[in-house]
């Protein structure tokens, strides 16, 4: 250990980043690891880091543990679980001074391997591994647990959890939990036998999780998905949107199925491409069916075609973009936000689209259910806008609720009886002053209410017309219809500071957690900030107000060209020069430390203004 | 087109179906087409296969691409929800619609530019999931709305309007089908109503999905001599294989061929098709032998035309994923959303 440098002691308070091998077994010892911490009741954040390959390159896993329930990315790592050779440089590096290096000692290594301010913690694991298994397989999926238990004795983690959470995950699969809990034991035994106060990390028992439950974003949509009702979905694999559909197949099979036939109630089609699976969202959305789609940016961008003709000729479809970083295939396994102006303004000539902007899983299952809704209800595309970050890991958070006298908003439908009675039906006219027509499903009536859908322009009784007048007409109603839209969707979420603040931020989706910790971190240096989360797109009223209400408001978010301020300003009227980008789009999850440091560096600026020389600040 | 509306007056002595319906129900807008447009015969065929089949026209959903042919539905069956949708995906807004209603009739309505060229792919993804709809190509080799180009059916040699000669292989839209799994698959020529009728009955009561490739000369822009797809080119080679009736349910078998020239087959709803055959050796129940007749004679130059497969048997989009009988749009919150106590369950799964 390098004199002057402390050893890091923490507890609760900590990141732990495990180095595997993709491939390798390693992802179940390590969500063993994270609900662990949590059932220790100490909130956790994992992060799943990976490359688009299924076997032998690097991968990583990312445990935040953090008491005072900071769910966001913190950067840099305390402790280091080195079980790749191929990335140990890198993995030895990120260690914060006076932080923790565990790994395999079986082969020793040389000291140019180590650093200095480092404590390097060793287990022979291949060598015990060896010895206790013969079959190869087992030794290197049971070799992952037993790290597990190793790490339990360092950090203090009740064995008495791991049993229980081990006893749970291998429930019917009961052969399966002698060898791992075996595995844990011989760990935890070896960890306690052989080590002693290497670590100055701990784990302490406390009560921080509450209700909270653990649950990645793709899996809550995709069940949000199905309490909304929705019927057919249409997808195309692509990272890392696949999951969701997966996840919607698998619920299904559960609460979707007919008891008395074994018939389904859904039907879902892993389409050829995603023109292909958009198409069939909106051929059912037509058709009276709830539908959507999942897919990522590129899929959105074969999409487009498609989403002008659901905006122009008015079917419902609801698209969930879980976003990773473009543009082309760009960064298929990691997150940005960098598909706002791409999905708010898909296709060609003038359109607008709804986004919702979920920062959790809650929020994704409340917002799935919300954009089947709000599809009908405005006979548009919406859009769900989540990301990587939410989708592919598990977080902590609130609940899922359901209120079992909700009902659908199938929106405004026609029917047969109305029909008979002798409502006036016109497909495209302004019937109720909102932008918003009737329609009628097909089959409704043997006389009344067909019509004839296109994409070409058309009068308000949907016969083919050319005419200007006709056009506008049409295309003001768009926009009517879509100012109707900013106040059904979810509204901002406004946090003000204990002060008066000059300064305001506004955010969204998966920064949310990132920023929850920067609001802290920025009022304990002194930095007042009034914050308002955004969660959909046509923008709230509030929105404009806010930003009026600030000298400077910064925009924070995970894209190169700050996309949501650019809409902020062509959408709003606002001053550019009022709204001060902060960008983060490399690839990883934006950390509050990041933009404490932007927001701090530009805000402090502004606040301690040079005695002398004023005007220039 | 808004400034043209076509007379409501229908003829007193028109005959009337079971529905009590005459052919003037069954018809749409006038058609925009170019006076002897091959599609507005194939629109008459069909009013006429439906009239005669007595649907109900609020019971069918049109769909078409973009296009000359995928104008047309909105010139028949103007009771019926139309839907013309973007270039070469109407296959998949017609799987969409399928999912969503099993119980309406789908009929798909392209052309060779909107289903062998832009929308190929589309094409052959349903046809292999057996969509249950009736799918006509209206194939005149050449794109007809931007004027003249050849498209991806136009037969190698073929000589466009203004002297090009066509390089490219061409694609066989009913050899496609029959590959891609289609179990329904017929070519007819829009000039030859006789043949054209029973098809698209027949088309209509396959369950799964049926193609009909329907040469549908293009007066426009490929009517000339050079071109493989005029209506003297087609008259001259046009091959039948068998001749069609199409019989409901409820019509008594009358037997008026003699043993060995006809083929009966028994649709999944109780109606029946007669094939008398025309073509020695071809079995329609056979999808090899179908390959292989359509081939060498397609090497000879000429035009097979005719129920070249059908498989009665077959199961549908729906009966592949065991869907509910109940068509999925109208089902409610009590059978799609599992509730506030099943949630609860979840959360407490999640922790």
């Amino acid at each position: 250990m390098k004199i002057g440098v402390p050893r890091i002691e923490a507890v609760n308070d900590f990141v732990v980043k495990f180095a595997n091998v993709n491939g390798s077994g390693s992802a179940s010892a390590n969500e063993l690891f994270a609900r662990s911490v949590l059932r220790m009741g100490v909130p956790v954040s994992p992060r799943n880091i990976f490359p688009s390959n299924i076997q032998g390159l690097p991968t990583w896993y990312e445990v935040r543990v953090s008491e005072r329930g900071w769910l966001g990315r913190r950067g840099g790592v305390d402790l280091a679980v080195a079980m790749n050779p191929q990335t140990w440089d890198q993995d030895v590096a990120e260690i914060e001074p006076g932080g923790y290096l565990f790994h395999d000692s079986t082969k020793s290594l040389p000291a140019s391997k180590f650093r200095e301010d480092v404590t390097a913690i060793g287990v022979p694991l291949t060598e015990i591994c060896a010895a206790k298994y013969s079959d190869p397989r087992e030794r290197q999926l049971l070799k992952n647990i037993m790290v597990v238990g190793v790490l339990s004795a360092l950090l203090g983690i009740e064995p008495e959890v791991i049993a229980q959470f081990l006893g749970e995950q291998y429930k019917g699969k009961d052969r399966l939990i002698k060898p791992n809990l075996d595995a844990f034991m011989t760990g935890l035994h070896y960890g306690r036998e052989h080590l002693g106060a290497e670590l100055g990390l701990k784990i302490g028992r406390r009560d921080a999780v509450g209700e909270r439950i653990f649950v990645d974003g793709n899996a809550a949509a995709a069940l949000g998905a199905v309490y909304g009702g929705a019927t057919v979905c249409a997808w195309y694999p692509l990272t890392p949107s696949s999951s969701l559909a997966e996840a919607f197949d698998g619920y299904c099979a559960k609460f979707r199925v007919d008891p008395a036939s074994g018939r389904k109630r859904y039907a879902i089609v892993q389409a050829e491409d995603e023109l292909a699976s958009i198409g069939i969202v909106i051929g059912a959305g037509w058709n009276g069916a709830r539908a959507f789609t999942a897919t990522s940016g590129p899929g959105v961008s074969l999409m487009s075609e498609f989403i002008g003709l659901a905006y122009f000729a008015e079917i419902p479809a609801t698209i969930v973009n879980v976003q990773r970083g473009g543009p082309s295939t760009g960064m298929p396994t990691r997150t940005q936000q960098s598909d706002l102006i791409s999905c708010a303004y898909a296709s060609h000539g003038d359109t607008k689209h709804v986004l919702l902007f979920p920062e959790d899983p809650h929020e994704c299952f409340e917002f799935a259910a919300a954009a089947l809704d709000l599809a009908d209800r405005l006979q548009t595309p919406v859009f769900l806008m989540s990301d990587l970050d939410i989708g592919m890991n598990q977080r902590l958070a609130a609940p899922f609720r359901w209120d079992d006298a909700r009902r659908y908003d199938r929106g405004k439908v026609m029917t047969r009886e109305e029909l008979e009675a002798g409502h006036p039906f016109g497909r495209y006219r302004d019937a109720d002053g909102d932008g918003i027509a009737y329609r009628t499903y097909p089959g409704t009536h043997p006389k009344r209410g067909a019509y004839f859908t296109r994409g070409t322009t058309k009068d308000a009784d949907a016969r083919y017309s050319e005419s200007g007048p006709d056009y506008v007409e049409n295309v003001q109603r768009l926009l009517r219809k879509f100012d109707a839209a900013r106040a059904l969707v979810p509204q901002p979420v406004l946090r003000r500071a204990e002060g008066k603040s000059r300064f305001g931020a506004i955010y969204f989706g998966s920064t949310s957690p990132a920023m929850a910790e920067a609001i802290d971190a920025l009022a304990e240096r002194g930095v007042a900030l009034d914050t308002l989360r955004l969660r959909a797109f046509p923008f709230a009223d509030s929105v404009a107000q806010f930003i009026a209400e600030h000298e400077s408001v910064f925009v924070v978010e995970q894209n190169r060209d700050g996309q949501l301020r650019m809409m902020l300003v062509n959408e709003l009227q606002i001053d550019p020069a009022r709204l001060l980008p902060v960008l983060h789009y490399d690839g990883t999850p934006i950390t509050a430390r990041f933009i404490t440091a932007a927001i701090g560096e530009q805000a402090g600026r502004a606040v301690v203004r040079p005695l002398k020389t004023g005007k220039a600040a | 087109m808004t400034y043209i509306t076509k007379p409501k007056l229908h003829h007193p002595t028109l005959p009337a179906n079971t529905l009590g319906l005459t052919r003037r129900d069954y018809e749409g807008k006038i058609s925009t087409l170019c006076a002897g447009c091959g599609h507005d015969s194939i629109s008459a065929a069909i009013v006429q296969a439906c009239w005669e089949l007595a649907i109900e026209p609020h019971r069918v959903a049109k769909l078409s691409g973009i296009g000359c042919s995928s104008k047309t539905p909105d010139y028949f069956l103007g009771q019926s929800h139309g839907f013309n949708s973007v270039h070469g995906r109407m296959p998949s807004v017609a799987t969409g619609a399928n999912l969503a209603n099993r119980e309406l009739l789908y009929l798909g309505v392209s052309g060779d530019g909107d289903s062998a060229s832009i929308g190929l792919g589309q094409f052959a993804h349903l046809m292999r999931r057996g969509v249950n709809m009736t799918y006509i190509v209206e194939n005149n080799g050449v794109y007809g709305l931007t004027k003249g180009q050849f498209s991806a059916t136009a037969d190698a040699g073929s000589k466009s309007k203004r002297g090009a000669v066509n390089k490219d292989a061409p694609i066989d839209m009913v050899s496609l089908a029959l590959n891609m799994g289609a179990t329904y698959v017929a070519r007819s020529f829009s000039g030859d109503k006789a043949q054209l009728v029973p098809l698209i009955k027949g088309a209509l009561a396959h369950r799964g999905a049926a193609l009909l490739d329907v040469i549908s000369p293009c007066v426009a822009f490929n009517n000339h001599a050079g071109s493989t797809k005029s209506y003297d080119y087609v008259r001259e080679h046009n091959d039948a294989v068998n001749r069609l009736d199409f019989m409901p349910k409820r019509e008594a078998i009358v037997a008026d061929y003699s043993p060995g020239e006809v083929i009966e087959i028994t649709l999944h709803d109780g109606s029946r098709l007669r094939l008398r055959k025309l073509a020695a050796g071809h079995d329609p129940g056979d999808r090899l032998a179908a390959i292989n007749h359509i081939q060498s004679h397609q090497a000879r130059g000429e035009v097979v035309t005719g129920l070249l497969y059908v498989d009665p048997g077959t199961e549908d989009l729906h009966e592949h994923l065991h869907t509910v009988e109940t068509p999925l749009n109208r089902l409610t919150e009590a059978e799609l959303c599992p509730g506030a106590a099943r949630l609860a369950a979840i959360n407490a799964s999640l922790t």
